[in-house]
């Protein structure tokens, strides 16, 4: 698991973003998941959409309450995992692979300087 | 301080999620909530109610104190009934909802957890001579066992005939050698029993070890809450409330007006002739969203009333909710929208309740 969550970032909100090129992709850490217990619904923005660092882009539902997800980074939505709009449980069974959220193009990338890496996250979150 | 049920260390070394309700720290769900809930509907679940409180009334006058505090009629059940009542203020605001025992020499009233210490206060304030009161929530162990295989898992180690408990009915027997009053009683839409037990926690085991062959769970509060909303069953702080009446809250037939006299009678039959404004009403969406507790129901625009309870539902798959709308809105099949985030989703107005068991018998 260390290896493999090398090139990711944490926020202390439970996003995680891992960026390729000036795209970074977002979703929620495992810790997180588990808080979550299980998510039966999930409200993403459209393609286009802006997106800031730190300010809501959506929201994860369980059964009982809702969880708003902050953007780890600012900048444009270019892309939504459709597959887990259809099967948010997804979310839960692998939240770094297949349960990822969306994929930003970043305005800035500096502003990652500013999240944690996965050991960081992790010795606060296990 | 939060309290802990005897079977507090049974829930944690099983690996429960544990949150603080009405002052107690309770199992939220062990698997999921879905998963639980599905359990219950399908085959067995066993809930710790150990958190819900039992004040013991008893003496001369028993009968007719009851009668006062409570707005249902315990004249109308037998020793050996149970009944569901309410317990209002002089304002005919709901202090709590609870069931009422009717034992051969005394009564025994379940209260909700948060409001065992309201309850008795309020009790030992409308106080009659020849009355006693006592708070015996500690001396109680109470659990459900609810779901379609209830009986089956429940008789094997039960020394009575349970067949012969009818539908709020109970009898007192022994559950694995351990006394208890069993009573055919549920929050859940599904056949099942209640069980007051002298605390002794391997009746909980005993009961897992029955279920084992009818794939028997633990149920946490979570899927408790799911299951009763399916049910359109009342959860107070959420449909019920002080500032609610019974008649607003649908449960006008568990309020006697024929009874001489009780406290909240006036100003319930005040409401009753003045007509209500507002009413509980159950809905399900037409858009993808879930409504909350909270959240505001409009109409063209305006605000016609809130959620009080919502979620979406494990055996419908879509999500539900009851809230209180103005009377106009409230009827059958009417759209109202129920304001997410800001954006409004639209919904209908449904028959309760959401669920009911095949061969379901109603009260």
């Amino acid at each position: 698991m260390e290896i493999e969550k090398k090139g990711f970032k944490f926020a202390e909100t439970h996003e995680w973003i891992n960026v390729s090129g000036n795209i970074g992709r977002v979703g929620l850490s495992e810790y997180a998941v588990k808080e979550l217990n299980e998510v039966v619904f999930i409200e993403l923005p459209e393609v286009g959409a802006q997106v800031n660092q730190g300010k809501p882009f959506g929201t994860v539902e369980s059964v009982k309450a809702v969880f708003d997800l902050n953007s780890p980074a600012t900048g444009k939505v270019v892309t939504v995992n459709q597959l887990i709009k259809d099967s948010p449980e997804k979310v839960i069974s692998n939240p770094y692979k297949e349960g990822w959220m969306v994929e930003i193009e970043l305005s800035d990338i500096s502003e990652l300087n500013s999240l944690m890496d996965y050991k960081e996250y992790n010795g606060i979150h296990t | 301080m939060t309290m802990r049920t005897l079977l507090y260390d049974w829930h944690v070394a099983n690996k429960a999620r544990m949150v603080e309700f009405g002052g107690w720290k309770m199992p939220i769900y062990y698997t999921t909530v879905s998963d639980e809930h599905n359990c219950v509907r399908k085959d067995v679940g066993l809930f710790d109610l150990c958190h819900m409180g039992q004040i013991r009334v008893s003496g001369d006058n028993a009968l007719e104190f009851l009668q006062q505090v409570t707005t249902n009629n315990i004249s109308k059940i037998a020793p050996g009934q149970v009944q569901y009542s309410l317990v209002c203020n002089d304002s005919g605001g709901v202090i709590d909802d609870v069931l009422v025992y009717r034992k051969s020499d005394s009564y025994l009233v379940i209260v909700n957890a948060s409001n065992t210490q309201t309850d008795f206060e309020w009790f030992n304030a409308h106080k009659m001579h020849d009355v006693e009161i006592s708070n015996v929530s500690n001396d109680i162990l109470m659990l459900a066992v609810q779901g379609p295989n209830a009986e089956k898992c429940l008789q094997k180690i039960a020394n009575i005939d349970l067949k012969e408990i009818g539908y709020y009915y109970f009898k007192m027997g022994e559950i694995n050698g351990t006394k208890s009053l069993i009573s055919r009683t549920g929050y859940t839409g599904e056949d099942g029993f209640e069980i007051y037990a002298e605390c002794d926690t391997k009746i909980w085991e005993a009961i897992l070890d029955a279920g084992r062959e009818y794939a028997i769970k633990p149920i946490g509060l979570g899927a408790r809450d799911t299951l009763r909303l399916e049910a359109a069953m009342s959860l107070y702080g959420h449909e019920l409330d002080t500032d609610i009446n019974p008649l607003e809250a649908g449960l006008g037939r568990f309020v006697d007006l024929d009874k001489k006299e009780f406290i909240g009678k006036d100003a319930i039959e005040r409401i009753k002739d003045k007509g209500i404004r507002e009413k509980l009403a159950a809905f399900r969406m037409l858009d993808r969203g879930i409504p909350r507790h909270g959240y505001q129901i409009v109409k063209n625009g305006k605000i016609v009333g809130e959620v009080t309870s919502g979620a979406m539902s494990p055996t419908l798959k879509e999500p539900i909710g009851l809230g209180y709308v103005e009377k106009e809105y409230a009827n059958l099949n009417t759209k109202i929208d129920i304001v997410v985030r800001d954006k409004n989703y639209r919904a209908v107005i449904v028959k309760k309740p959401f669920y009911k068991r095949k061969g379901q018998q109603w009260k």
